[in-house]
């Protein structure tokens, strides 16, 4: 790249765009008390069978299967066959979509501590 | 990775007083935070501000303050950066901002933790990433601008 570009704008919204709609299907995926649930369960255990995924909630294998799917539509979760079984796991990477959105707040804290140091150093 | 607190820690060469006076003097903390803010500061206080960026004008603002320690701790709960007027994010669970000042020898060691971000709906998560990804480094610049004018302005007075 050497010169320029004169219109930078005719580029970015439309990547932004695409990146908002993928991290708005993210969202939307993860805002089920279920799915979520899994999600941790899978955080904190996983690959998990649907079996494993399945004992001890008050949710039907039907029902997890059909959730643990809509995880997999945004790129969530992914599943492999291990014998007879499907095992989950979490894709880790749309949860970095998640955290870039902590790490814009983060950003803005460090912004506004700058001008506090400004603020009172003499 | 922690998905519900932030936590920054920097070292201030002022002493305890003057950075006390910066966070709980409102319209000092206005002038670094850039908000306009109605009222002072005391517990238990909602404090409405008004966002001072073009094109932010509309978004309502308000901060309610926990505990006031003099000179240690500050501490108030807010909707982390509800930046689209037409939603009503009163509902919403807020998350708690707690500012700790300790004296050390070079000036003063203030920390800073917001927390509960886990208690916020997900979509809301999603309006925060896209306000931040489009305005805030523009907002940023305009309030280092108008923070250097107030400083000078100020500094005389401590």
């Amino acid at each position: 790249m050497s010169a320029k570009r004169m219109r930078p704008r005719a580029q970015r919204p439309k990547s932004t765009r695409r990146q908002l709609e993928k991290t708005a299907s993210i969202f939307a995926a993860l805002g089920d008390e279920n799915r979520l649930r899994l999600v941790a369960r899978l955080s904190a255990d996983g690959p998990l069978s649907i079996a494993r995924l399945t004992e001890g909630g008050s949710v039907t294998r039907q029902a997890v299967t059909k959730h643990l799917q809509v995880l997999a539509n945004v790129g969530l979760a992914c599943n492999s066959r291990l014998g007879r079984e499907s095992v989950w796991e979490l894709e880790p990477e749309p949860f970095d979509a998640a955290r870039h959105c902590l790490d814009s707040i983060s950003a803005q804290w460090d912004a506004a501590l700058d001008r506090l140091k400004a603020f009172v150093e003499p | 990775m922690n998905m519900d607190r932030i936590e920054k820690q920097v070292l201030l060469r002022a002493p305890r007083a003057k950075v006390w006076r910066a966070l709980a003097d409102s319209q000092a903390f206005g002038q670094w935070f850039g908000v306009k803010l109605k009222g002072q500061f005391a517990p238990g206080a909602r404090i409405p501000g008004q966002v001072l960026h073009k094109g932010y004008e509309q978004c309502l603002f308000e901060i309610t303050i926990e505990r006031m320690e003099p000179e240690r701790l500050l501490s108030w709960r807010w909707h982390p950066h509800a930046i689209d007027p037409k939603i009503d994010y009163s509902a919403e669970p807020t998350t708690l901002v707690v500012f700790e000042l300790k004296e050390v020898a070079e000036g003063t060691l203030l920390t800073v933790v917001e927390s509960g971000f886990e208690d916020i709906p997900m979509a809301r998560r999603g309006e925060a990433y896209r306000g931040n990804e489009q305005g805030w480094a523009i907002q940023m610049g305009a309030i280092e601008k108008y923070v250097g004018q107030a400083d000078e302005t100020t500094g005389a007075a401590s």
